[in-house]
């Protein structure tokens, strides 16, 4: 199975607190029947780094990684060896928290099914991500589409003007705080 | 055909295709750079009809935002709303009674042969023949004469419901349908005829516009632009939703990764379309459209829900993010088009332009999904 | 002398005339052809059968504005179109309609017609080049290219049949074929064997020196929105619409005379003009059936097909024709 191993070799990337990364995926394997209230009681404190196995009924993909933008490079790079391509990038404004969330979305064209969705957080008053654009090229239009909306910065990217804002917006439509 | 050797700074020339060009079919703008005949660098420059749905989607209520979805794509706007109506019933833990599966099953497959008659008039009139278009959109019309009468819209449906159905297929629908799948065979043995077997057309197809498995990889393309690359890739077999596991049907896959393959991916599919429905229509179960049980208010829990189904054009996923109220937190639209039509960029390089023509052609754009 | 001129006066209004009403009803033709074969009705509203359909598409270009785009080179965007309808009417002067039915009989009326057939490339090259749409550069180039490399094996084509026949006079050219259909240039005849192959390239010819599908490369709007006459609205555009008509006609008649036995009937009968205008219809009703079966073909398809096809196998022709005449 896939999903193990690239399972496996994302867990490689948290080495630091051995305990819950172990502790994690199991817990939330075991209760992803009943996710939907398990999840909200989660959500009080902010979730640690981590690879997690997510109920694919319930949630409709397999395994949510969450980690620092300084990872993400690294995990994406697991995900190209493993043949997975890119489905979408998007961002998430947690405009309570101060934070923008950046979420990639991978899955697989062969039969052997897994969905990975990598979240990554930056503060709010600085976005910054790394750009992944080196590894997937498709994912260019997904970042100028994400920095139009949030107004992220995807560092690296060769070409980060307006794609589907106006070539001189310099407004950012879908964070929480902005008014037409 | 292959690029010219030495490009001279200077010696080449920027053509604006679009945002008004019969080519585009849309208001799409490529900005290509010239050599001559030959494409230097292409850039593709969208949102001339950006719509913002997702904004639109996070300040309205679910089922307030179904009608948004089949404005997406005006071609096959079934399979859209099916997969936003999965998402919120996977949210909220709807149960769909069968029969509701079985007629949304037919349905977006009777508008997805409808979208790919479409795509095979207006792709054989970018190649200059102008007649099989108005055989295909002639077909078309009995699928849409069908669909209205179940759907009351002819073009942006609202047809499904969380849960089920809107409402349910009469007397006149069935035999219609059932009328409707050998005379289609018979057209598209026509159009085999008349088109496919084309000396002509095969010369502009074959060969050009190759996209690798490589570059449908990285770029995330899918759909038949995928399957023709051979990528055995289709959500309705390798990630089963709805009712089609029920069903047996073929992913039509070729291997030669030219403007051909495409085509002939969805010319196949088109009759594969016609299997899951004369099957759907066999097995159709009787029972309720809409579930005993539905919350009176659709408030999925909080959570990160995904979904992806198939449509005519490919893979499209839509993502709700939940706070647990009755709007979405975020609600974002995955597009087939647009990954699809991001390679073009970098496909088209090195091509002559009317070669590049084609090969956007067989990408089956619709502009409003690239630019929502 | 004044006659004379009265009577080249005559011939030339009476050429004009054929050619205004033939363009404007095969267009007329076309539109109800296409809609034929796309099973539509095609233009019906205006008069029976759509039949004053072209008076009303005539009257709406003639009172449209003509707009000259900025930055145009306005003598040749002007002059353009009309370079496009003259050399076609020129034409039309020594065709010959039946043996009594000529406007002047010239010695050299194959050369006088390829002389004008050509000029036709120069409309579309000024109208291109002046009216400063990237587009229209970009389609006047093609079709001045495919002018170019269709002319070649057309004329080679005709030098075997004027070899053949010896003459250079379109009037000789036809009456060398009277006497029914098994005299017709287009049947092999132990001279010349590959004579159908012959009428084929011709017949492939003339459709790309007329721009027509599926050779309308100069044109194609999938590709370069309308080609030359991108920018050309108005009456610019209807001289453009007419010379392309116009053309068809002459390409028809030259095909007619040069392959078809001109106005003979097919058994032998009371050769006339009606005959004539029968086979051209003929003709004419097979490129519109064309245009509207095939798509287009690419730019190097079409020269690949000229250079590598039609020229070595006409040229063959050519050289076997004239041993064979040796021989015979």
């Amino acid at each position: 199975m896939i999903k193990d191993s690239v399972k496996k070799a994302l867990q490689e990337l948290f080495p630091v607190p051995e305990p819950v990364v172990e502790e994690a995926p199991p817990t939330d394997a075991a209760e992803g029947e009943e996710a939907g209230a398990k999840k909200k009681a989660k959500k009080e404190e902010p979730r640690i780094n981590g690879v997690l196995e997510r109920d694919y009924n319930a949630c409709g993909y397999h395994l949510d990684v969450q980690l620092d933008p300084g990872e993400l490079l690294a995990a994406v790079l697991i995900l190209d060896k493993a043949d997975f391509f890119i489905e979408s990038i998007t961002g998430v404004d947690w405009i309570k928290e101060d934070q923008l969330e950046v979420v990639y979305d991978f899955s697989r064209f062969d039969f052997d099914l897994c969905r990975v969705v990598i979240r990554t957080r930056t503060p709010r008053p600085d976005p910054k991500v790394p750009t992944i654009t080196k590894i997937y090229t498709g994912a260019s239009w997904h970042e100028r589409e994400t920095h139009d909306f949030f107004g992220i910065k995807f560092e690296g990217h060769p070409h980060l003007v307006p794609l589907l804002l106006p070539e001189d917006a310099d407004f950012h439509p879908l964070l929480k705080d902005f008014k037409p | 055909m292959s690029a010219p050797i030495d490009i001279q700074p200077g010696e080449t020339f920027t053509l604006n295709v679009g945002p008004q060009h019969p080519a585009t079919h849309g208001v799409l703008r490529v900005k290509l750079e010239m050599d001559g005949e030959y494409i230097v660098h292409a850039e593709t420059v969208l949102g001339y009809i950006h719509r913002m749905h997702e904004l639109m989607g996070e300040n309205r209520t679910y089922p307030q935002v179904l009608p948004n979805l089949s404005r997406l794509d005006y071609l096959g706007a079934l399979g859209y709303t099916h997969g936003h109506v999965l998402a919120v019933e996977r949210a909220c833990g709807i149960e769909v009674p069968e029969r509701a599966e079985y007629i949304r099953a037919i349905t977006v497959e009777l508008n997805r042969v409808a979208s790919h008659l479409f795509w095979f008039g207006a792709f054989v009139m970018d190649l200059g023949g102008f007649t099989p278009l108005m055989y295909a959109i002639q077909d078309r019309e009995y699928i849409l004469d069908m669909l209205e009468r179940v759907t009351g819209s002819r073009l942006t449906y609202c047809y499904y419901r969380f849960g089920g159905l809107y409402n349910d297929i009469d007397d006149e629908f069935i035999p219609a349908a059932k009328a409707f799948i050998p005379r289609m065979r018979e057209s598209l043995k026509k159009y085999d005829a008349l088109v496919t077997g084309n000396i002509i057309l095969q010369k502009r197809l074959k060969d050009i516009g190759p996209l690798s498995k490589d570059i449908c990889k990285r770029y995330g393309a899918t759909g038949p632009v995928a399957r023709g690359s051979g990528i055995d890739y289709d959500v309705r077999k390798n990630e089963p939703y709805s009712v089609y596991p029920e069903f047996d049907f073929d992913i039509p896959v070729y291997h030669e990764c030219d403007s051909f393959a495409r085509y002939k991916v969805r010319m196949d599919e088109m009759e594969q379309s016609l299997r899951i429905i004369e099957q759907g229509l066999e097995k159709l179960p009787d029972g309720p459209i809409m579930p005993k049980k539905k919350p009176k208010l659709i408030k999925p829990p909080v959570g990160d829900y995904y979904q992806a189904v198939e449509t005519a054009r490919g893979n499209f996923g839509i993502r709700i993010v939940s706070d647990g109220g009755k709007n979405a937190y975020r609600f974002k639209l995955r597009s087939p088009t647009y990954s699809n039509m991001h390679l073009f960029d970098e496909a088209c390089e090195g091509m002559l332009i009317m070669d590049a023509l084609a090969l956007m052609g067989s990408l089956d754009l619709v502009i409003p999904e690239i630019d929502r | 002398m004044s006659l004379t001129v009265l009577n080249a006066i005559i011939a030339v209004v009476i050429a004009i005339g054929f050619a205004a009403l033939n363009a404007a009803y095969l267009v007329w033709a076309e539109r109800r052809g296409a809609g034929r074969i796309q099973r539509r009705p095609g233009p019906n509203v205006n008069g029976p059968f759509g039949l004053l359909q072209p008076l009303a598409d005539g009257c709406k270009l003639m009172t449209k504005q003509l707009v000259i785009p900025g930055g145009a080179d306005k003598a040749l965007f002007m002059v353009a179109p009309v370079l496009a309808m003259a050399p076609a009417i020129m034409s039309f002067v020594t065709i010959p309609f039946s043996n009594v039915v000529v406007a002047k009989s010239m010695d050299v009326g194959v050369l006088m017609i390829f002389a004008f057939a050509s000029l036709g490339g120069m409309s579309i090259l000024f109208a291109g080049w002046g009216s400063r749409n990237k587009y229209g550069v970009m389609a006047s180039v093609r079709a001045v290219s495919q002018a170019i490399s269709y002319e070649v094996p057309m004329l080679i084509t005709v030098i075997t049949i004027v070899m053949m026949t010896g003459s250079m006079n379109l009037h000789d050219l036809a009456v060398a074929q009277s006497g029914g259909f098994w005299h017709w240039n287009v049947i092999p005849s132990l001279s010349s064997p590959l004579m159908p192959v012959s009428f084929l390239i011709f017949f492939i010819c003339s459709l790309a020196e007329t721009n027509r599908a599926p050779f309308d490369l100069g044109e194609a709007e999938s590709e370069l929105v309308a080609g030359f006459h991108t920018e050309y609205g108005s009456m610019g555009f209807g001289l453009f619409f007419m010379g392309e008509y116009a053309n068809i006609v002459i390409g028809a008649s030259l095909i007619t005379i040069l392959f078809l036995g001109g106005w003979g009937c097919p058994f032998g009968l009371f050769p006339s003009v009606f005959w004539f205008l029968l086979k051209i219809y003929i003709l004419i009703a097979t490129f519109i059936w064309i245009r509207w079966t095939f798509p287009r073909t690419t730019i190097y398809g079409l020269l690949n097909l000229s250079w590598k096809i039609l020229i070595p196998i006409s040229l063959f022709n050519l050289l076997l024709t004239a041993g064979l005449l040796k021989v015979f």
